[in-house]
């Protein structure tokens, strides 16, 4: 709350810094125009002093708030504890960890009392150094808003760059708006690649990668049943192809195709008008509602189904009710693919062949399609690459055990569902059973990323050889 | 090696004319014609199958959805009576007098009023005392007088009322008790019953009693989630993408980010949510099942999508306007700022929409950072525990008692009205300001 305060009071004095920048340029055109056109007298526009004198109040003022408010808990926190006699110094960083919430708990009064004695007297302690921290960033905040502003005020005269040193700096923001999309990447790569070596240092990763037996129950007592947990992960690498590769892609590959084809060389423009906005609905249904859909309406009319067949033991959860959906949800993603690598054909084809007396059908099949083909598989992979990391269709209407089947009416469970199970109960982070989830997770990173290479390489090859 | 190749035009001499008129040529053009047909046939069957399901989605939640609008109410007569109150009358003339009654003794009293309702005394929903609260602390002085209100049921009458149960099925497998049958029976006999708009629906939080349970937490929720995420996203996004459309030099850096964006796009979205229990909850500390952390994990899971449309946007702004602004004396910057980026808003604008909606609609990335959480009050701010639209839907659909069916389709209603307006504007903005060059 006080470095809220602090934040606004140095934005509202880089807004007054900006407005004395601002009218001393403006002093100065005037002064040098001498009842003239104002046109040429000084280098820059009076809003680029103004914001280079803002600037320079700004950016220091700024790092040090910033710096404070990431660093400023852990410098209290170790003063406080550094107040205490060596005998009373908690003796594992988790009893101190425990303390310190109870000091900050009471702190900020969510916590009417503390069950350790100990935070009771430091509170005050924690209460007045926070307080000291605040002041004294804050102090320094605006000591060196005024310095930088001073400087910078100083510092323009009629022929001052003001615009060229601005500019400079906002292209430095710009790059670096820029990069945070790396950051985001490598904050992946390296969050996912840490916490799984934390798990592979309990569970070897062959086992992990070959293993058939997956149940990551890990027990609480040594001597119970199924105490150790095992983390084979075929099964559910299996689930998963079978659910978004074969069950889902068999219902959206040939829906999709034939829509695309359908709309791109036969549809009535009016028709087209309309029936692409019903495709990019489907597309634009939260995943949720699928997933909803799915477990309430179409898995109990599948079990019905495989009943009738004569099926006993008919999963009410069945791969086959969740890959249907899966499918339909991919539709409009496989028909938008194969609608542009249709198109891309270039017409000459089409025509000669619809000039040989082909109907429209025998071009499509014997001349378009082969012709967009790649295409049409780099756009097939991107959706299988989709489907295989969809979550909450599988989470809600798959099952959670881990079979190795291939009938399409039992219960299997995918990579996405084994990660929101592991990931969602009350555990501790420590135990190979949710650290198994981010290895779960590095696995399908990898395998949706190289999926999307290889696909978007495939498409970008194919257009290449028509332009 | 084989014969000499026959030239072509030599072999179709010796072929002679083809005779189009011979039965087994008008049988091949009656059969290639017949394939024309149907293979056309094909493509209109999978539109329509493709349209069909998405009319029965959309009818099933509708069908389900509706009722969830609505509940039932009971009428009780009720003496608002201050023994039973455990208030004094004159204390609450006093200037103390509302604290003193919002303090006062309603469930004991709704349970006197209970009993005129003879054997459909325990018909009535955990919280209908509220309901004598407002109406007391809105008009005083009815205290010491009879008012007939109309209170809410519990979830099985309310179901009853509502026809949601197969009555002629045999009764242990109807889903509802012989008890509440009854109870439903005498009160609806007794004309005491009443379905109304269920306001609290749309304004409360979540609650176990489907009865009471609202989605106003939620959409708050969802609302100041999306708020940080539009905060980070939209400046982040735009940025970058002018950066990489105007200024960046082509080489490695530039190439780097622009493969990161295009693999970001395409990561699935519980892959951000890894990253924002690992990075986020787990290094940073930020505080688990908030809005703030919400905000931040799907601004980054939208950010290549409004990168991906600028940068479209961007593109489409013809050169002339950028070498216009440059002779007459503007800076790369200026040109930017003060040309380029407003003729691209409109495209910018509607990727942003379709990158926000997809934001609302997201659950799985929120589930791993505990957005879960059972909030039965509207959160109070960026910091505190809150749940979002689709992840009430999600918890909802999850819970065994069957007055949640309508309301699970029911919040699926408003959220598909949100999004298709959001989509309806972005194909607005798409449409009136968006310049062919």
């Amino acid at each position: 709350m006080r470095l809220l305060i602090a934040l606004i009071l140095v934005l509202g004095l880089a807004g007054l810094a900006y407005l004395a920048g601002r009218a001393r340029a403006d002093r100065m055109a005037l002064a040098a125009a001498g009842g003239g056109s104002r046109l040429g007298t000084i280098h820059s526009r009076p809003v680029h002093h103004g914001v280079y004198v803002a600037m320079l109040a700004l950016a220091p003022a700024l790092l040090v708030l910033l710096g404070w408010g990431v660093l400023g808990d852990r410098m209290v926190a170790g003063q406080v504890i550094a107040t205490l006699p060596a005998a009373e110094q908690p003796a594992t960083p988790n009893d101190r960890a425990a303390l310190l919430n109870e000091v900050r708990g009471l702190v900020s009064g969510d916590l009417p009392k503390a069950f350790n004695p100990l935070a009771e007297r430091l509170a005050p302690v924690y209460a007045a150094a926070d307080a000291n921290g605040d002041l004294l960033a804050g102090a320094l905040a605006v000591a060196l808003l005024c310095a930088g502003g001073a400087w910078g005020y100083s510092r323009l005269r009629p022929d001052f760059r003001a615009r060229n040193r601005v500019e400079r700096h906002v292209r430095t923001i710009l790059l670096l708006t820029s990069v945070v999309a790396i950051l985001t990447t490598f904050g992946i790569v390296l969050s996912l690649i840490f916490e799984s070596i934390r798990f592979f240092q309990m569970v070897s990763p062959v086992e992990f990668l070959t293993g058939l037996q997956w149940s990551p129950q890990t027990a609480l007592r040594a001597d119970q049943v199924g105490a150790s947990g095992a983390f084979g992960a075929v099964p559910l690498f299996w689930g998963t192809i079978f659910i978004g590769a074969i069950i889902a892609m068999a219902v959206a590959i040939p829906l999709g195709l034939m829509s695309a084809i359908y709309l791109t060389q036969y549809a009535d423009p009016r028709l087209r008008r309309w029936l692409k906005p019903v495709l990019e609905l489907l597309a634009g249904v939260p995943t949720v509602v699928y997933g909803f859909f799915a477990a309430l309406t179409v898995a109990p009319l599948v079990r019905s189904f495989a009943v009738a067949l004569g099926m006993t033991d008919a999963s009410s959860d069945s791969a086959l009710a969740a890959g249907l959906v899966m499918g339909i949800m991919i539709v409009p993603f496989v028909s938008s693919m194969a609608d542009d690598a249709l198109t891309a054909v270039p017409g000459a084809m089409r025509d000669g062949s619809l000039a040989m007396g082909a109907t429209m059908s025998e071009t499509v099949k014997k001349v378009m399609v082969p012709a967009a083909l790649p295409g049409i598989i780099g756009g097939v992979l991107l959706a299988v690459s989709r489907a295989i990391g969809e979550t909450m269709i599988v989470v809600m209407a798959a099952g959670l055990a881990a079979n190795l089947t291939a009938n399409p009416f039992s219960s299997v469970t995918t990579v996405t569902t084994q990660i929101v199970a592991l990931l969602t109960g009350d555990q501790e982070f420590d135990s190979a059973k949710t650290l198994s989830a981010f290895a779960l997770g590095l696995v399908l990173f990898v395998m949706t990323l190289i999926l999307n290479i290889y696909a978007l390489a495939v498409v970008k090859k194919y257009r290449e050889a028509y332009e | 090696m084989s014969a000499p190749a026959v030239p072509l035009a030599e072999r179709l001499q010796e072929r002679g004319p083809t005779d189009w008129t011979a039965p087994e040529m008008q049988a091949r053009i009656a059969r290639r014609y017949r394939g024309e047909r149907n293979f056309r046939r094909l493509g209109m069957l999978a539109l329509i199958v493709a349209a069909s399901f998405l009319a029965f989605l959309l009818f099933t939640i509708v069908r389900d959805g509706w009722t969830g609008f609505q509940r039932s109410e009971a009428r009780l007569e009720v003496t608002f009576d201050a023994a039973v109150l455990g208030v004094d009358p004159a204390a609450v003339r006093g200037p103390d007098g509302a604290a003193l009654l919002a303090r006062a003794d309603y469930p004991g009293l709704l349970l006197k009023a209970a009993e005129q309702l003879g054997p459909a005394s325990d018909t009535l929903s955990d919280a209908a005392w509220l309901e004598l609260r407002d109406a007391l602390l809105a008009d005083p002085a009815l205290l010491g007088k009879q008012a007939s209100l109309w209170v809410p049921v519990r979830s099985g009458i309310d179901l009853l009322a509502k026809g949601k149960y197969d009555l002629s099925a045999p009764a242990d497998s109807r889903g509802v008790s012989d008890e509440e049958v009854a109870d439903w029976r005498w009160l609806d006999g007794q004309g005491r019953l009443r379905t109304g708009f269920n306001m609290a629906f749309l304004t409360g939080a979540d609650s176990t009693e489907p009865e009471l349970a609202g989605i106003g937490g939620a959409a708050l929720g969802s609302l100041l989630t999306l708020l940080i995420t539009i905060a980070i996203a939209f400046p982040l996004g735009v940025l970058s993408a002018v950066w990489l459309e105007e200024f960046a030099p082509r080489g490695r850096l530039a190439d780097l980010i622009e493969l990161s964006i295009n693999n970001l796009a395409a990561v699935p979205s519980i892959i951000f949510g890894l990253l924002g229990l690992a990075f986020f909850l787990n290094i940073a500390g930020l505080p688990r099942s908030a809005p703030l952390v919400g905000g931040i994990t799907l601004a980054l899971m939208i950010m290549p999508v409004i990168v991906i449309a600028a940068r479209v946007a961007i593109k489409a702004v013809p050169p002339s306007i950028r070498d216009a602004a440059l002779g007459i004396g503007a800076s790369p910057i200026q040109v930017v700022f003060h040309h380029v980026l407003p003729l691209a808003l409109p495209g910018i604008m509607t990727g942003t929409i379709i990158g926000i909606a997809r934001a609302l609609g997201e659950t799985a990335p929120l589930l791993l950072i505990g957005m879960r959480a059972f909030v039965t009050d509207v959160p109070e701010g960026i910091t505190a525990p809150a749940t979002v639209l689709p992840m009430q839907v999600f918890l909802w659909s999850d819970d065994v008692q069957r007055g949640f069916v309508e309301k699970t389709s029911a919040a699926i209603l408003v959220l598909l009205v949100i999004l298709i307006a959001m989509n309806s504007l972005a194909i607005y903005l798409r449409n009136r300001f968006e310049r062919r060059w």
